[in-house]
């Protein structure tokens, strides 16, 4: 009997992965703990490991495809097993091959053929580019081409027609449509309408030129979890400018010992997470999360740090962040941006995150209203710091002056404890001084 | 606006260019007396003199060597070679000296000579009169090659040819002469060397093509109308450059490209017009993109089941749209 192997569990919340490329081709042999496959789920690109040792005997789950945590994934023949075992999963492995078949049978040789061996179908790249923006299930289409083919017009029909009806709907004509011959030219618009689930929104036209990007699956996640947070959570904002005149001074004299020192440059973002860490212990509400009936409010304190690299935004998390000097934090900063940067986040790097501080002053901005990192209560976004004039006893002088900005769930957060967690946060950066600890 | 045929619209631009700059003057085998072979300058010499319509020795390398010395002192000469066939001993010329003066000189000299050439077959010309030649040009930057379909097309392509500051060569199908018709105005107009032109809209195929074939191919779609195939008529009109945007935006508008010319298939215009669209339209592409060319053979049979069997007609057209549209 092969052993099946199933999509495993890759993180606490984690609910389902796309098999993003096979390692391992039907017949190879595999060792116990050999990687399978890459796996991309919600938070982190994984690889599926063996659970046994022996021969690849059948892969269910073809590439892109996404499916639940525990589903089957593919089949291997423990070593030392005799052959016996193809049958039962060939049967369940057939789903996607039917429609196919039948459409190829209809027409007589065509001259400019698309050489449908064994039914195997073959798209032409207009109708893969029509077909996955608009979310058609290419196997539920009726081609109207030479031999069944899938043309581009009959996917155009079918997004004309506002997109694939449901699976149930589209059997009966698909079968309808199998024993006659069509003429070659009389069909599309008629035949078209068969299709599968729908999750095309309202067209947006391409014109000629306009670059189309495909939604990885990393950009996905980001859409999908802005719109949760932005949708779920009543976002409020407020914002508090900070004199930092001290913290620069401070930092521009200690920094080049650090450096020496420690091999990593002390920036200012450390000193920003230390005083919010402090803050959060003060007003613990902050470091919660709203839980429909019940609001959960965190012992630990892990701060998640946004990470951008050139196409995507990863959320690494500074983990136990209270119990850590500035140097400890400057280290989690600078290890965690480099293995993001080197794609090398594990899922426990992720996870965990009670609070977000966001350094949006590194590209220069001096506001912004961050969205909160669900399921977080608040976000807090450190802006450039920029000389300022301002008054000081009655006098004008130039200081260096920080905005700090929070983003807060109103379910779980008011103005008040916000205004006094900020205040704290402002007080302490504001003392730092020649007598702060870096370590 | 009347009805002239191809031949007449070409006349009439010469005439008209005359009239309108004296530098522009005609010189070719028995362009003068006779009025051209084809009669395309018939008229000419008792308007504007045998000064401004030379008749040459049958020595093609010296009608383009002189017009290229007369364009680089300021005139606009048209040279005429009877048969595009003949062109070959004025290669060097056109190649080596007209395309690469203003390249050469560094801008100092330019070479504003229009060279017209009758190509292509079904005149039962045989091998020195039926050649399609316009491949051996269209990789030859400095030198611009055109090739109209229509009367209109052929005025307005061939005065701009005229005005043009650097050399053009301006293919016309000789079978296109009287067997074309369509309306041309008797007023003044120019049309842009470089731009493709839509002769049929349509949304089923694209066909792209120039010269006799293009109304091959717009007959073949109007039968193939009827049976509810709905073809996009591409006509490059200019063969070098090509226009390359009006050739994406054609391909891609149905995904199904059909090339189809009357020269011969390997190393034709219609494989580089492929390859732009290969290049720039992958995820537009439906089907192959076909090519109906003529064979790859050394010549234009003159038997005339063997001139059929070389040259394109509608019906070969109509079976390869056809076969493309339900692909």
């Amino acid at each position: 009997m092969a052993t099946k192997v199933l999509m495993p569990q890759l993180g606490e919340s984690v609910t389902e992965g796309t098999i993003s490329k096979w390692l391992v081709k039907v017949g190879d042999t595999v060792k116990k703990y050999d990687s399978l496959a890459e796996v991309t789920t919600d938070k982190v690109n994984a690889e599926v490991p063996s659970t046994v040792s022996g021969r690849v005997t059948e892969i269910v789950v073809p590439e892109g495809e996404t499916v639940a945590i525990g589903t089957l994934i593919l089949y291997i023949e423990e070593s030392g097993e005799a052959g016996e075992t193809q049958a039962a999963p060939a049967a369940s492995a057939a789903p996607a091959a039917p429609v196919a078949a039948v459409a190829v049978t209809q027409q007589a040789a065509p001259r400019l053929t698309t050489a449908p061996e064994g039914g195997k179908q073959r798209y032409s790249p207009a109708v893969m580019v029509l077909s996955q923006e608009h979310g058609i299930d290419l196997s539920r289409v009726v081609g109207t081409g030479a031999g069944g083919r899938v043309t581009r017009k009959d996917v155009q029909a079918i997004i004309d027609a506002g997109g694939q009806k449901p699976a149930e709907v589209a059997q009966e004509p698909v079968v309808a449509q199998t024993p006659s011959t069509p003429a070659p030219t009389a069909a599309p618009a008629a035949a078209s309408a068969p299709v599968a689930h729908t999750s095309a929104p309202a067209e947006i036209p391409v014109a000629s030129g306009d670059q189309v990007i495909p939604v990885s699956s990393i950009r996905r996640t980001i859409a999908n979890r802005m719109v949760q947070s932005k949708h779920e959570a009543p976002h409020a904002w407020t914002m508090v400018e900070v004199d930092v005149t001290n913290l620069v001074n401070f930092r521009n004299q200690a920094k080049g010992e650090f450096t020496r020192k420690e091999g990593i440059n002390l920036t200012f973002l450390p000193f920003f997470i230390k005083a919010v860490v402090e803050a959060l212990k003060e007003y613990p509400m902050i470091n919660s999360t709203w839980a429909g009936d019940k609001i959960i409010v965190k012992k630990n304190i892990n701060i998640s740090i946004a990470v951008s690299t050139d196409d995507a935004l990863y959320v690494p998390v500074i983990k136990d962040a209270d119990q850590k000097s500035i140097l400890g934090i400057a280290k989690a900063v600078d290890d965690l941006a480099a293995r993001t940067r080197a794609g090398k986040l594990t899922m426990d790097d992720m996870t965990g995150g009670t609070f977000t501080v966001n350094n949006t002053g590194s590209f220069g901005s001096i506001q912004s209203q961050p969205i909160i990192n669900s399921p977080q209560a608040a976000i807090l976004s450190v802006e450039s710091i920029v000389k300022r004039p301002v008054v000081i006893n009655d006098m004008i002088a130039i200081r260096s002056m920080v905005n700090l900005c929070m983003s807060l769930d109103h379910r779980v957060l008011d103005g008040l404890i916000c205004g006094r967690f900020l205040q704290s946060v402002k007080q302490k950066l504001e003392s730092i001084g020649p007598d702060t600890k870096l370590y | 606006m009347a009805v002239i045929s191809f031949i007449d619209a070409i006349t009439m631009a010469m005439r008209e260019e005359m009239r309108r700059d004296p530098n522009v003057f005609v010189l070719g085998e028995d362009v003068g007396v006779r009025g051209g072979v084809f009669r395309a300058t018939v008229g000419l010499i008792e308007e504007f003199g045998e000064e401004r319509v030379i008749d040459t020795p049958l020595a093609e390398s010296a009608i383009v060597g002189v017009g290229i010395g007369a364009a680089a002192y300021g005139m606009r000469p048209i040279a005429e070679i009877q048969f595009a066939d003949f062109i070959m001993p004025a290669v060097n010329q056109i190649v080596s000296e007209a395309a690469k003066m203003r390249y050469r000189s560094n801008n100092d000299w330019n070479c504003p000579i229009t060279i017209r050439a009758p190509f292509g077959g079904g005149v039962h010309g045989a091998l020195y009169h039926s050649q399609s030649v316009e491949a051996m040009f269209t990789n030859i930057p400095g030198l611009k090659v055109v090739a109209p379909s229509t009367p209109y097309d052929a005025k307005g392509l061939l005065k701009a040819a005229i005005r043009d500051e650097d050399p053009v060569l301006f293919f016309e199908h000789k079978r296109c002469y009287r067997l074309i018709k369509g309306e041309v105005p008797d007023h003044d107009y120019v049309l842009p060397i470089g731009k493709a032109d839509v002769k049929r809209e349509g949304s089923d195929i694209t066909v792209i093509s120039y010269g006799l074939a293009l109304h091959f191919c717009l007959q073949a779609a109007e039968k193939l109308a009827q049976e509810g195939i709905s073809a996009h008529v591409l006509d490059l009109r200019t063969l070098y450059p090509l226009d390359k945007e009006a050739i994406a935006e054609a391909a891609s508008k149905t995904g199904k490209v059909l090339i189809v010319h009357e020269d011969n298939k390997e190393g034709g215009v219609g494989g580089e017009v492929a390859a732009i669209i290969a290049e720039q339209c992958l995820f537009d592409l439906d089907a192959p993109i076909k090519r109906l060319c003529g064979p790859d053979v050394p010549a234009m049979p003159y038997s005339p089941p063997m001139e059929k069997f070389f040259m394109l007609n509608p019906d070969k057209v109509l079976e390869a749209m056809r076969e493309l549209a339900n692909y």
